[in-house]
């Protein structure tokens, strides 16, 4: 081993049936520093910590650890933990009911009897030394989410641990919670310990890590001191290519020269869903969007279009002909397609094909009595995994071993399949590389020259600005503006989002 | 290596069949006189097959028929219908209150095919009962078929006015016993006629799929346009069918009624092929042929048991000892970890 290693892994292979997810990587973490573990969607980084704790076991490969002299023997979590390896995952993994000393306790120690006195007078000593501002007897859904995950990290430390792995954890805490865990992350560096940190977001990287190792299609690309890989070639590894200018994306492409058509008019429209009633049009080939803090109403828009959400109120009419739509079914007969903004619950046939879940709404369409036959079903999948380059095994595959970006490929497929006139992409891009995003970003405005009309909605606002003509914007579950042409900038965006009384 | 794992788990219907041979051999072992089979004549006369394997195709086609409802009631809806024995005993009830009617002299007073007719539709209106109660009011399956479960006897019972009617017709007992120049017993072609029919549904419509859809993902499956509830609904309404044609059978069989112990425990044996076939019985994916012939490997097991002189009281025990080895060994978790030992000792070799 290196000197100053706490972990070694050598030549890690792991495979799934048909996807090779690992191919001989190599990671070292050494003691006192934080260690970035970078890559796509797909790339390894959860198949390698899975391997790390025990969750899957490697099909070939070793892993040293500081102070064993042969190679660590780690086939389940509970292994793993005793070999002082711990991990917080992004969900908070605790349970909620017990208390902070508790959960901090749990699964912990064979003593059939337990101190509880001494239970939390020890918590309290760790969580004051970590500067962690909870007391160990208070009930841990009391806790904010921030806590929650400190608790979670306290526990892992006091568990003696050597390696810590901190898997996407700040992706639900606001700033000020992000800068506290990295304080804590910082202390922990200054003791001894090793942390992988896996994040999406590049600024906290470069805020607290060390030394990035990054990943790509299962392969290792390379590990780098912090100081001599730049956000440019950071990306630029990750994506396995020079990134391409993507502010440049919206003028290479042809704008749709057509008829000026509505395609879809809604007046005083409202669903159950609080939404106050809203007017909304867009034209053939358009692409607009609704945009908007987290909770103020876009998504529930685009739902009382789609009929997701129970409509109670306005007219609809779709190429200037009043329709009554009731129920999702209504709205995809009328040419609406709608990729929903939680691909899990709402998108995603998890144990269906990928063929099945590609073909699912165009089958519907067609009827229950004329299923398609499987050499049509098969050309589809075909079609489509080729044209958005879904990367599966085959078409039998399950969706839900999929990476996160190419299930939303396929959903993306199934309503392309349908040939709308009129699709509605609810967050398309959230939480997949940025590969696949730019990828999307550049279908959405390749469909609108052909003549569909996009809604598009994202939480990020250049990427809006990237790609639509025009935004309406929400605040408080109301629409409270829309901008276009010269108005499409951050600020004005941000501005109308704001509001008047709020500056 | 990846192959053989996918035939592992894309071929389910392979866990029912390895039981169905791994009770042959076992049979083949201790008896071989099990696999006898003799052409003897019935008390009419007629031609008949007679041997275990006969009463294992006789009876099998009970829960066969039955688990193709059941299948479909699992995979849409993540439970089971328990009410399934009591609404046997109502269709059957049906039929002879049809044919004989209260205080007949048990000659027909009705086509044995409008009698049938009348069981399928009052079958399908208490499957309709169980669909609406999961559906619409979104009642655990098996808390809403404990209504039906419970009540269903009485109602049967309340039907004919709590009498026992008798058809003295003798083409009434074809349906469970034999058509007469035909060795082979009724059910099985009943059973065969009902797989057949639901082969030929799931080729030439979407139920299959939509089935499994709703199944996986009710909420997504509603954003593709689908009705979630109708489809549960649907999946009742089908078993009711089912249902109606074991209320048939059984009555044929006796020719009579016995209320309280018609069909008794069939929902159990019909649930189990449904497990035994591999299929998840939370819901989702499914394999009808899988099911059915998980129906047949337990009539196998109970008919060898009885062979064995196992009295009829201890019989629930011993089933669920070997019920319980077979569905423990086609549990996901099993299956991995023998495909580990598998893959370890082929990649020491």
């Amino acid at each position: 081993m290196k000197e100053n290693a706490v972990l070694e892994m050598k030549n890690i292979h792991k495979s799934f049936p048909g996807v090779r997810a690992l191919q001989g990587v190599d990671f070292t973490l050494c003691k006192s520093e934080i260690h970035a573990l970078m890559g796509e969607n797909g790339a390894g980084k959860s198949t390698l910590i899975k391997v790390l704790t025990g969750v899957y076991e490697k099909d070939e490969g070793e892993i040293f650890l500081d102070g064993l002299d042969k190679p660590a023997v780690i086939r389940s979590p509970q292994d793993a933990q005793n070999l002082g390896i711990s991990t917080v995952y992004q969900e908070i993994t605790l349970c909620p009911n017990l208390t902070v000393a508790e959960n901090m306790y749990i699964g912990r120690g064979s003593a059939k009897l337990t101190n509880w006195k001494k239970m939390n007078e020890d918590a309290d000593r760790i969580l004051n030394n970590l500067g962690i501002p909870a007391k160990a007897s208070h009930q841990l859904s009391d806790c904010s989410i921030a806590i929650q995950q400190m608790v979670a990290i306290a526990r892992a430390v006091d568990m003696d641990c050597k390696v810590l792995i901190l898997d996407e954890p700040t992706s639900s805490l606001d700033e000020s919670e992000v800068e506290k865990l990295f304080g804590l992350m910082r202390d922990l560096r200054s003791r001894g310990v090793g942390i992988i940190f896996v994040t999406h977001f590049l600024d906290q990287v470069y805020e607290v890590c060390d030394k990035i190792t990054v990943l790509r299609d299962g392969q290792l690309v390379g590990e780098y001191v912090i100081e001599d890989l730049p956000r440019v070639k950071l990306v630029a590894k990750m994506l396995g290519k020079e990134l391409d200018d993507m502010e440049e994306i919206k003028d290479d492409t042809q704008v749709y020269k057509g008829e000026d058509e509505y395609v879809f008019e809604a007046e005083k429209l409202q669903s159950d869903a609080g939404i106050k009633p809203f007017d909304f049009h867009i034209k053939k080939g358009e692409v607009n969007g609704f945009t908007g803090l987290l909770g103020s109403g876009r998504s529930e828009c685009v739902r009382a279009i789609f009929c997701a959400d129970k409509v109670i109120g306005g007219v609809v009419k779709i190429k200037n002909k009043v329709v009554k739509l009731t129920k999702p079914l209504d709205a995809m007969k009328n040419g609406i397609a709608y990729l929903p903004e939680d691909r899990k619950i709402d998108g995603i046939v998890g144990d269906l094909s990928v063929r099945d879940n590609l073909i699912l709404a165009a089958q519907v369409l067609r009827g229950p009595f004329k299923p398609f036959s499987r050499a049509e079903a098969n050309r589809f999948a075909d079609e489509y995994i080729k044209l958005l380059e879904i990367k599966t095994a085959s078409a039998d595959t399950p969706i839900k071993s999929l990476s996160g970006g190419n299930q939303q490929k396929v959903i993306l497929g199934r309503w392309l399949l349908t040939h709308p006139d009129y699709l509605i992409l609810d967050e398309p891009t959230r939480g997949i590389d940025i590969g696949t995003k730019i990828e999307i970003q550049k279908l959405v405005l390749k469909l609108a020259s052909e003549g569909m009309s996009v809604t598009f909605i994202s939480s990020e606002t250049d990427e809006m600005l990237r790609t639509c003509s025009r935004l309406v914007v929400l605040r408080d579950r109301k629409v409270v503006g829309e901008l276009s042409g010269e108005d499409l900038t951050q600020s004005k965006v941000m501005e109308t989002i704001a509001g008047g009384e709020a500056s | 290596m990846t192959k053989k794992k996918m035939f592992f788990s894309s071929r389910q219907i392979f866990i029912p069949i390895a039981a169905l041979i791994l009770l042959a051999l076992f049979n083949l072992a201790v008896d071989p006189s099990f696999f006898k089979i003799t052409l003897g004549h019935n008390s009419a006369g007629d031609p008949v097959l007679t041997g275990y394997l006969m009463t294992i195709l006789d009876y099998g086609s009970e829960v066969a028929i039955l688990a193709i409802g059941m299948t479909l009631v699992t995979a849409a809806c993540g439970g089971q219908d328990i009410s399934v024995g009591a609404a046997v005993a109502i269709a059957g009830s049906v039929i002879l209150r049809v044919l004989v009617g209260i205080g007949g002299d048990g000659t027909l007073q009705a086509p044995i095919l409008v009698g049938f007719l009348a069981a399928c539709v009052v079958s399908m209106l208490f499957g309709a009962f169980n669909g609406v109660l999961v559906a619409i009011f979104k009642i655990q399956p098996m808390v809403a078929t404990l209504i039906l479960y419970t009540a269903g006897r009485s109602i049967a019972a309340w039907i004919n006015n709590n009498e026992l009617p008798i058809v003295t017709d003798k083409t009434f007992t074809y349906f469970g016993g034999f058509i007469p120049g035909i060795p082979i017993p009724t059910p099985f072609f009943l059973a065969v006629v009902c797989i057949l029919i639901t082969l030929l549904v799931l080729r030439f419509t979407t139920l299959g799929l939509y089935t499994q859809a709703v199944g996986i993902n009710s909420s997504s499956s509603r954003l593709n346009g689908l009705n979630p509830e109708f489809i549960k609904f649907l999946s009742f309404v089908i078993l009711g069918l089912c249902v109606a044609v074991v209320g048939l059978i059984k009555t044929s069989r006796l020719s009579t009624i016995n209320y309280s112990v018609i069909a008794k425990d069939i929902e159990m044996d019909a649930i189990l092929a449904v497990a035994l076939g591999g299929n998840v019985l939370s819901g989702g994916k499914f394999n009808i042929m899988a099911s059915i012939v998980g129906a047949y490997v337990i009539q196998f097991l109970t008919t060898t048991l009885y062979k064995f002189n196992v009295s009829s009281d201890a019989l629930p025990a011993y089933k669920a000892v070997v019920v319980i080895l077979l569905v423990v060994l086609s549990a996901p978790a099993v299956k991995d970890k023998l495909m580990s030992v598998i893959k370890k000792q082929k990649g020491v070799g």
